[in-house]
């Protein structure tokens, strides 16, 4: 059944190669971070909004499509709620005292107060 | 290029977004900036996906797609950004679920649109891991935010016969997996999806509400998985990726934080299994103890006249938002002479770096801050520890009393320190719900009430001693 889809061995490669990618990345991490490391991961696979468009986009029937669209609209809550929370812990990072990178953490502050949310508003905006 | 390869392409961008995230995430300096790159590769990927055929060809389909993006839009934005910074762990906990809950339906209706049998063996075991992992997610993070949000007891919940019953599920459930591959029945399917969800829900209960942020970043991974799973299931490389680089990183974050709690993995989600039944009942009763409750001019001149006071936060004073009193009390201290270090536990709170998260808001400065093991060195010689609303990261319990729930947790000593002060609001327990000997030493004395009050009244003594 394996030589019926050649595809599957290439998505098993990109899979073992992206698990041994996301532990390195994350390898040194502060326990300060620990927190918004996990809300903005947490974030991030709020990606199966876009594999409940795909669903809810062919789904056929009432069953389908009440699945399909109970899961977009959770889907969504994943994304909008993951970056817009983890946004508001980092903010609190911003003012860093007697600290070096407390120059370009303040600048960053009070260039872009609020894009964060506004980020994470615009992942709804395609409708 | 055609539309496949301009889709892949853009795709492709969106993934180096998420590890551009991870990788700003890990450091202080560019965190911020991180989570923006991941929103920014979300947002791309979202709106390229508006252009593919599969989703626009039905009108009614995509009129729906668009109504759920602004349900989950409309309810998610201000849900986040109304929240109490104190109530974020289970603000995690619950998007965390629903990303899972997600995951689950899609490999649900996947199923369910493929007529009778045709499907292959794989593809069912990609579905099938799809449902169980993500339903365990939503589940667990369900009982996790009740937990964390108080909806109900905080403590490890235990039943008769737990472990036998749980294992009975769980092997229920491996059964119908191997029914469901060879019959490929949709009933056996939506058993499977309500056991995965009992599943998660009795994994959680007896797990303490101390532990509970090692458990949500362990779901994070279990739901970065599913949604790998639902990528295999819907041939998507940018879920696959995705979903596995959060499962990856999740899994390695878990062990950190458990690492920080000075326990295993192992032990934070089984310990409670039969172990709690006997260790809640531990301990000398309360009874017959007495405890020395002290004014705050008392503990003002005790405080003026120290050497060297060590402030130790935790949850009660981020629910009383004291940070910016207990930096002017710090201030007030530091101009008489007195040496003051803040004593962070690195779970103080209900979140790891919740302590430095708020006291950095207060601008506290760097130095003053002293981690766990630094901390501990330098409570021998410390004349006062100010307990600020913290509770089981100061309970001796966890060094003495094999059994105790959090015995082998790392503490900070405040038992150590000539003098003891907790500022609470009330006798009661921590959020382990155990009972704080340190409260009836004799070197202790209790200042009751609100975390802010009760330090804007020290400062006042403190001015005056």
């Amino acid at each position: 059944m394996i030589a019926a889809d050649p595809g599957l061995m290439t998505f098993i490669t990109v899979f073992v190669l992206a698990a041994f990618v996301g532990y390195e990345v994350v390898s040194k991490v502060p326990s300060i971070l620990h927190t918004p490391l996990m809300s903005g991961s947490n974030a991030i696979h709020g990606i199966i909004l876009v594999g409940t468009m795909l669903v809810l986009g062919q789904a056929h029937g009432p069953a389908q499509l009440t699945l399909g669209f109970l899961a977009v609209v959770l889907a969504t809550l994943n994304v909008v709620g993951g970056f817009v929370v983890t946004d508001r812990m980092l903010h609190m990072f911003k003012a860093k005292p007697d600290r070096k990178p407390a120059a370009d953490a303040d600048a960053r502050g009070k260039t872009d107060p609020g894009t964060g949310s506004s980020t994470g508003t615009g992942t709804g905006t395609p409708s | 290029m055609s539309r496949a390869t301009a889709t892949d392409l853009v795709y492709l961008v969106a993934i180096v977004g998420f590890i551009l995230a991870l990788k700003g995430l890990s450091s202080p300096k560019r965190a911020r900036l991180g989570n923006l790159v991941g929103a920014g590769g979300m947002l791309v990927a979202v709106a390229w996906t508006f252009s593919l055929p599969v989703v626009y060809s039905h009108t009614r389909n995509l009129v729906l797609i668009i109504l759920a993006i602004a349900i989950g839009t409309v309810i998610g934005i201000p849900a986040a950004r109304l929240v109490k910074m104190t109530a974020m762990p289970q603000m995690v906990a619950i998007f965390n679920g629903v990303g899972g809950g997600a995951a689950a339906l899609v490999s649900v209706t996947e199923f369910i649109s493929v007529p009778g049998k045709s499907l292959a063996i794989y593809k069912i075991c990609e579905i099938l891991f799809g449902v169980l992992v993500g339903s365990v997610s939503l589940a667990g993070s369900t009982i996790a935010f009740a937990k964390l949000q108080e909806l109900m007891t905080g403590r490890p919940i235990t039943y008769p016969a737990q472990q036998p019953i749980n294992a009975a599920i769980g092997l229920a459930i491996v059964a119908l997996l191997v029914v469901t591959v060879v019959t490929a029945s949709t009933t056996v399917l939506v058993i499977v999806l309500v056991l995965s969800l009992v599943l998660g829900a009795i994994f959680v209960l007896p797990i303490g509400g101390a532990d509970t942020p090692v458990l949500i970043s362990l779901l994070n991974a279990f739901t970065g998985l599913a949604v790998a799973a639902s990528g295999f299931t819907l041939n998507s490389t940018l879920l696959i990726v995705a979903g596995t680089l959060v499962g990856a990183s999740g899994t390695l974050l878990t062990r950190m934080m458990s690492q920080a709690m000075g326990r295993s993995l192992p032990n934070i989600l089984f310990s409670a299994f039969g172990s709690v039944v006997t260790a809640s009942g531990e301990g000398p009763d309360a009874e017959g103890r007495s405890v020395r409750a002290g004014t705050a001019d008392d503990i003002g001149v005790l405080l003026a006249y120290a050497r060297k006071v060590a402030i130790i936060p935790g949850y009660g004073l981020a629910v009383a938002q004291a940070q910016h009193t207990a930096r002017e009390l710090a201030d007030a201290l530091a101009a008489r002479g007195v040496e003051v270090y803040y004593a962070i536990h690195p779970v103080a709170g209900r979140m790891p770096g919740h302590m430095n998260v708020l006291l950095a808001e207060a601008n506290v400065p760097y130095d003053q801050l002293e981690e766990m093991d630094d901390a501990n060195q330098d409570m021998a010689t410390t004349d006062v520890a100010l307990v600020v609303g913290a509770n089981d990261t100061v309970n001796p319990a966890a060094k003495n009393t094999p059994g105790s729930p959090i015995f082998g947790m790392p503490i900070i000593n405040a038992d150590l320190a000539t003098n003891i002060v907790f500022l609470k609001r009330s006798m009661r327990p921590g959020f382990a719900g155990i009972d704080n000997e340190l409260l009836y030493d004799p070197k202790t004395t209790m200042l009751f009430g609100d975390a802010k009050d009760s330090l804007s009244k020290l400062v006042a003594a403190v001015k005056t001693a």
